[in-house]
């Protein structure tokens, strides 16, 4: 005699749930979840790594550097460095070299702004560690050269923050557009397999089958195909992580070294997240699903 | 409107397609549904195994009103009652085996038990050789023997057969009314829907008698 398996498709959902289509899409959804996930954790490491820059630079223009300052028979470069080293929260003040201010200046003003009719002042710069406003030490500035502008990249770096929020945020939105359109997908799938195998539905209920009993059963077959897809969109999404993280690592600081890039270790244990979240929209989108086509039939 | 209050009893009254219709049978009772077709006796049978509400009237089956239970409860109830579908209602992508076993995994019976039952069930019916087929794979009376094997495997409270002789020749349909029968001994309710006049005068039970969607005879 035939034994009959114990675990049977009682719904014949293998066939109204397809196995290729809704992996397809899921995995999709999954692969851009996974780059708007990669997005936002590269956005915040490069706000994190260019406001601890940016935020604390200090820079320093003298104009006119090799005309003596009023007071100390020094140029006013020299006077100017004076300050700078005598107040408080001023660390680590240079004056840029001439080889350093022509590979500043070069993009803009060309090769060799030793030649050039307009005069170029001298750049010092220093980090900033002070929580007040520049206005004394510019008043300072002046008085000891005259028309020395300075300025920190607090702006910049409250501009970056700015910016780096709202990637942030358009990666939490595309996230969460990705999971609603994954719920959708399922709901259609589910739909289309409650269609295709109404009548086995209806005899089954008939049975006494309970609510449980069948959406259960579809949303275990939901969940293992949004899994199994989430799972290949995310492994997918790989190549295109390694190739933004080699883009990016010179703007995150990141010294260039031998052989593959890497990510980002939070990316690696967030990227298993992708197949259980897929897993679990599946679930709850799939239960919902059923459960309220059957409150419909009877 | 009208209910029986105790026991188990079958009151229904549509206005859709059969109206003003109350009855009672009582435990352990046997009986014949007969009136001419569309007289209304698949909707009546409908309303018995659950698979309609009424829109107005009360509907009381093995003790327990309808209208006032749970979902699950409702399908627990379902569980009590065993259902012969005039078109058998087989699911096609299972075996004879797994359609016959389908009420007893609902119900979380042990494969063993479900192994034994179905098996002497099917055997009974004449099928124990055709126990992985699927039903497009059988002959009409084949299918109808399954589908009466599916309704009867659970022991149920109440069974309830919409033309259960209607694909099966005399020698087949002798034995469906030998277990039928043998069912009802043992206390299950039966209401068996049929064209067949011969069978009921072989097998005398009181009788339904629908006309044009009313009840015109009781007894």
């Amino acid at each position: 005699m035939k034994v009959a398996p114990r675990r049977i498709d009682r719904l014949g959902l293998r066939s109204a749930m397809a196995d290729r289509l809704l992996p397809s899409v899921v995995g999709a959804m999954s692969f851009l979840a996974v780059l708007a996930l990669a997005g936002t954790i590269a956005a915040a490491t490069l706000a994190s790594q260019w406001q601890g820059d940016t935020g604390a630079a200090l820079t320093v223009q003298v104009p006119d550097p090799r005309r003596l300052a009023a007071a100390g028979g020094i140029d006013r470069t020299a006077a100017v460095l004076g300050v700078l080293q005598a107040t408080p929260g001023v660390t680590g003040a240079r004056a840029l070299t001439g080889p350093e201010l022509d590979a500043l200046l070069e993009p803009w003003l060309g090769q060799d702004t030793a030649k050039l009719a307009l005069p170029v002042p001298a750049v010092i710069t220093a980090s900033w560690s002070g929580t007040g406003s520049l206005d004394g030490l510019r008043a300072a500035l002046d008085e000891a050269a005259p028309g020395t502008l300075a300025e920190t990249g607090a702006r910049w770096a409250a501009r970056v923050a700015a910016l780096t929020g709202s990637l942030q945020a358009s990666a939490a939105a595309v996230l969460l557009i990705v999971a609603l359109v994954a719920a959708a997908v399922l709901s259609v799938a589910t739909h289309a397999g409650l269609a295709q195998r109404r009548e086995a539905i209806e005899i089954i209920h008939g049975l006494g089958a309970l609510d449980s009993d069948i959406a259960d059963r579809f949303a275990i077959r939901a969940t293992v195909l949004a899994a199994a897809g989430a799972a290949i969109g995310a492994v997918l999404a790989l190549p295109v992580l390694f190739w933004l993280a080699a883009l990016a690592a010179p703007f995150a600081g990141i010294v260039p070294h031998p052989g593959p890039p890497t990510l980002p270790a939070i990316l690696w244990i967030e990227l298993p997240a992708v197949p259980l979240a897929a897993a679990a929209i599946g679930w709850v989108t799939t239960q919902f699903t059923v459960r309220g086509w059957l409150r419909r039939l009877a | 409107m009208k209910y029986r209050r105790a026991g188990e009893a079958i009151l229904a009254s549509s206005p859709d397609v059969i109206s003003d219709i109350s009855f009672a049978i009582e435990d352990g009772g046997f009986r014949w549904l007969t009136g001419a077709s569309g007289a209304g006796k698949t909707s009546l049978l409908k309303l018995m195994y659950l698979a309609e509400h009424p829109s107005l009237g009360r509907i009381d089956i093995l003790g327990t009103q309808a209208a006032r239970i749970s979902r699950r409860e409702m399908a627990l109830l379902r569980r009590r009652i065993g259902v012969v579908y005039q078109d058998f209602r087989l699911l096609d992508h299972l075996s004879a085996y797994d359609n016959v076993a389908l009420p007893m995994r609902l119900a979380r019976k042990s494969e063993a038990q479900i192994r034994a039952d179905v098996t002497e069930l099917l055997r009974w019916v004449g099928l124990s050789g055709k126990l992985d087929r699927r039903p497009a794979e059988l002959s009409g009376g084949e299918q109808q023997r399954i589908a009466i094997a599916r309704a009867v495997v659970g022991r149920p409270k109440l069974l309830v057969a919409d033309e259960p002789t209607g694909n099966l020749d005399d020698d087949q349909a002798e034995r469906l009314m030998l277990l039928i029968t043998a069912l009802n001994r043992l206390g299950t309710t039966v209401v068996v829907a049929t064209h067949n006049l011969n069978l009921v005068r072989r097998y005398p039970a009181p009788r339904l008698e629908l006309a044009g969607g009313r009840l015109v005879a009781d007894g």
